[in-house]
């Protein structure tokens, strides 16, 4: 008989990773609003699958203890879980900076004063557009717009202070002016303003809301004006479109470097959009020790430090700064994760990539697919 | 231009962090943050010592004198120091100006 010894593989060391910053627990996908760029993915978790109280409270006690002291409540709509403000609360009670990521809808006077007493840090809250009918046909929800308007009154008058937060796209870039407006009359301290990026829903919409060249350069313009008249006033946070950019994003700041997520279910994802990567190995909260996720898991430590990175970045000045970029947009755009981002500028796919988002721009915009409907 | 007139801070203002930025201990990385929305910022002594006594009551000029006894250092710099971190707080929207 013969043989073969084969000898046994040694595990690859694993790489030093600092200890993390930031969660996103998505508590869950359930949302009254069906927003055509959701990052949420395409597989939509059911309420009877979600992480039960407990489950939640344990994970952020072990967050804590690993390092994170960002902790943002997210989904989804996370008002939709009954136990907002028993999570909030337990959330303060590790000493965590609560943020609350919300569409508004499912928010009421009493329920944000329960919120502010049990040690809330932040509100952030969306809006779609910068009028009533505009916004509500993103958000796919009639009167979500008033509600918000309503919701930041009892946001501002708890104390809590309030960011909004904008998506921008084809169909209301030439808004911003206005949404910037808004953020101001809404009392809030800070808006983000993040161009639209093309995984999960919005991959379906790229017709609906790739915008045009023009409309990006005139909006970094009316962003650059707006902080420099408004400094002191309200803090802009500004993410461009990344393939009118030279570079691309560190995306999540560096895979494994910064901050996870949870997933309603209690999946542990580098970043949200992570499980469109075929070769990841996912591990869940309720069965593993986050620390032991974080430091060991093959999907944190897939794309860590320099080996696993093509030549092209590996001998890149740039690699300690975008990492090469977003893993998940080159799986969704070179169909291999570990290439180089194709919005870099010395990918050879960048010629493609900047023709299909010309020709998604110009298109005819039709009717939203709106996410889960 | 800005037709928003700028803060600025000066040796009266009094000021305080607002509900939403906050300094804690980091026990896993040993320092003292401060939190606020997105943002973490590690602080060194001094800063953490001058967030410490922003108590919305006393002034700047009163905390530079505290401090100037202290710290056995000029007031007029010591001042001049705690004016830009404040200032540089409070373009980041991370300061209450109480008056
Ligand atoms: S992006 Fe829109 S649909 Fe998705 S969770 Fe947020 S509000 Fe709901
Ligand atoms: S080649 Fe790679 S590391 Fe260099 S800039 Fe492009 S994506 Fe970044």
């Amino acid at each position: 008989m013969n043989v073969a010894l084969s000898p046994v593989p040694t595990p690859r060391a694993p790489i030093a990773a600092p200890p993390p910053m930031a969660m996103l627990a998505e508590l869950t996908h359930r949302c009254p609003l069906a927003c055509p760029y959701c990052s949420n993915p395409l597989d939509l978790a059911k309420a009877s699958e979600e992480l039960t109280t407990e489950q939640w409270i344990d994970i952020f006690r072990q967050a804590a203890d690993l390092g994170v002291l960002h902790l943002h409540l997210s989904g989804g709509e996370p008002a939709a879980r009954r136990d907002l403000v028993e999570l909030t609360r337990a959330a303060a009670s590790f000493d965590l900076y609560s943020n609350l990521i919300t569409s508004g809808v499912g928010l009421n006077e009493n329920r944000i004063k329960d919120l502010a007493d049990v040690g809330l840090d932040h509100v952030q809250l969306s809006i779609q557009g910068s009028s009533p009918i505009s916004a509500d046909r993103v958000g796919g929800y009639k009167g979500g717009y008033d509600r918000k308007i309503a919701v930041a009154g009892w946001v501002r008058d708890s104390g809590i202070p309030l960011t909004v937060n904008a998506v921008c796209h084809k169909q209301n870039m030439d808004q911003l002016d206005e949404m910037l407006d808004l953020a101001v009359k809404l009392g809030a301290r800070r808006i983000e303003i993040a161009t639209v990026q093309f995984h999960g829903w919005a991959e379906r919409n790229r017709r609906q809301l790739m915008p045009t060249k023009e409309q990006v350069l005139k909006a970094n313009q009316t962003v650059a004006e707006a902080s420099k008249r408004l400094e002191g006033t309200l803090v802009i946070d500004y993410v461009p479109a990344d393939h009118h950019s030279t570079y691309p994003k560190a995306c999540m700041g560096g895979w494994g470097r910064i901050g996870l997520n949870v997933t309603p279910t209690g999946k542990v994802l580098p970043c949200h959009a992570a499980e469109t990567i075929p070769s990841l190995i996912f591990d869940y909260a309720y069965k593993t020790p986050l620390a032991d996720i974080w430091y060991n898991g093959q999907a944190f430590n897939a794309y860590r430090g320099d080996d696993w990175m093509p030549d092209l970045c590996r001998s890149c000045d740039r690699k300690s700064i975008d990492f090469g970029g977003c893993r998940c947009q080159a799986m969704a755009l070179a169909g291999n994760a570990a290439e180089t981002d194709p919005v870099c500028i010395r990918s050879p796919l960048r010629n493609q990539l900047v023709e299909k988002a010309a020709e998604d721009a110009a298109a005819q915009p039709g009717d939203f697919v709106y996410r889960g409907r | 231009m800005s037709d928003q007139p700028q803060v600025v801070i000066t040796d009266s203002s009094v000021v305080k962090l607002p509900r939403g930025v906050r300094l804690r201990r980091d026990p896993v990385r040993n320092h003292m943050v401060l939190l606020a929305p997105e943002r973490a910022m590690a602080l060194d002594d001094i800063a953490v010592v001058i967030v410490q006594a922003l108590d919305g009551v006393k002034s700047v000029d009163v905390l530079s004198q505290e401090f100037s006894e202290k710290f056995h250092a000029p007031k007029d710099q010591i001042a001049q120091d705690i004016k830009a971190f404040l200032t540089e707080l409070s373009n980041r929207r991370m300061l209450e100006i109480v008056q």
